[in-house]
């Protein structure tokens, strides 16, 4: 059986459940950004298989991709500062311990 | 079967380092299997025949995302406990299993309108026409650009020091 569609959108679900299950599960918050990232880079893969089998001349998904990776690329400088600073004020990345703003 | 082949490899690579990502105890081991999914990823964007998305993959997750991360980790390798699990390990597997069942059986059973025609290739020149041109994506790109200028603003006076 030779490669389709229907493969990469399998393997893209893979790796965002996996990404799903880390960020959801691990209390290292450096963790948890990486697997934001899988996750994202996970969708990247279904949407560039889209753009590839369903339009193929079109480039719609790839040009939706680069935003996504823009937006990627934004969220984890912001984040990574919010988690130094964290550091900075609590000596701490446990998520466990940040809990200034629970109720 | 060339791309086939392809295929198989960098998917098999590709979801044993995210799961080395998640299971891995040691941060720094699970950065840098971070930095190998990343890198089996932009190896299937070149068997979806979009080569210019590899590059792009290559040098902002490989090159950037990853440096970033792993500065992160160095800054604050004083609280190495490495990566334990909270409490809630047995009911998320339930629900991302749950999750991942529903998404296969909805993309194995629906009928995608899969296109006879070649991919574009190389994409480099149609993906700058549709980005730039007056009908394309011009005003997102523009927003994009802010956004990003924001991000470095932000992230800077995040983590700078305070002053005394």
């Amino acid at each position: 059986m030779s490669v389709g569609l229907e493969h990469y959108l399998v393997l893209s679900a893979v790796l965002f459940c996996i990404g799903l299950y880390g960020a959801l599960t691990k209390r290292n918050a450096v963790i948890v950004l990486m697997c934001i990232e899988l996750m994202l880079n996970a969708v990247n893969i279904s949407l560039i298989a889209f753009s590839s089998y369903i339009v193929p001349t079109l480039l719609t998904g790839q040009v939706f991709a680069i935003f996504v990776m823009v937006v990627a690329a934004a969220e984890v400088a912001v984040g990574l500062a919010i988690i130094l600073a964290i550091y900075r004020g609590l000596t701490d990345i446990d998520i466990n311990n940040i809990n200034l703003m629970k109720w | 079967m060339g791309l086939d082949a392809a295929f198989w490899i960098m998917a098999v690579v590709g979801v044993a380092a995210a799961l080395s990502v998640v299971f891995l105890r040691n941060v720094f081991r699970a950065a840098l299997a971070l930095v190998l999914c990343f890198i089996t990823v932009a190896g299937l964007y070149i068997t979806l025949s979009a080569d210019f998305l590899a590059a792009v993959q290559i040098l902002v997750y490989v090159g950037a995302i990853s440096v970033l991360i792993i500065l992160a980790i160095m800054m604050t390798r004083d609280v190495q406990k490495g990566s334990p699990f909270n409490k809630m390990k047995f009911p998320v597997f339930v629900i991302a299993a749950m999750l991942l069942g529903i998404m296969i059986y909805t993309v194995t059973a629906t009928p995608w309108a899969i296109s006879s025609e070649a991919p574009t290739s190389p994409t480099t020149v149609p993906l700058a026409q549709s980005l730039f041109s007056e009908q394309g994506f011009i005003l997102p790109v523009e927003i994009a650009a802010v956004l990003l200028l924001a991000a470095i603003v932000g992230a800077i006076v995040i983590a700078r020091e305070k002053d005394k």
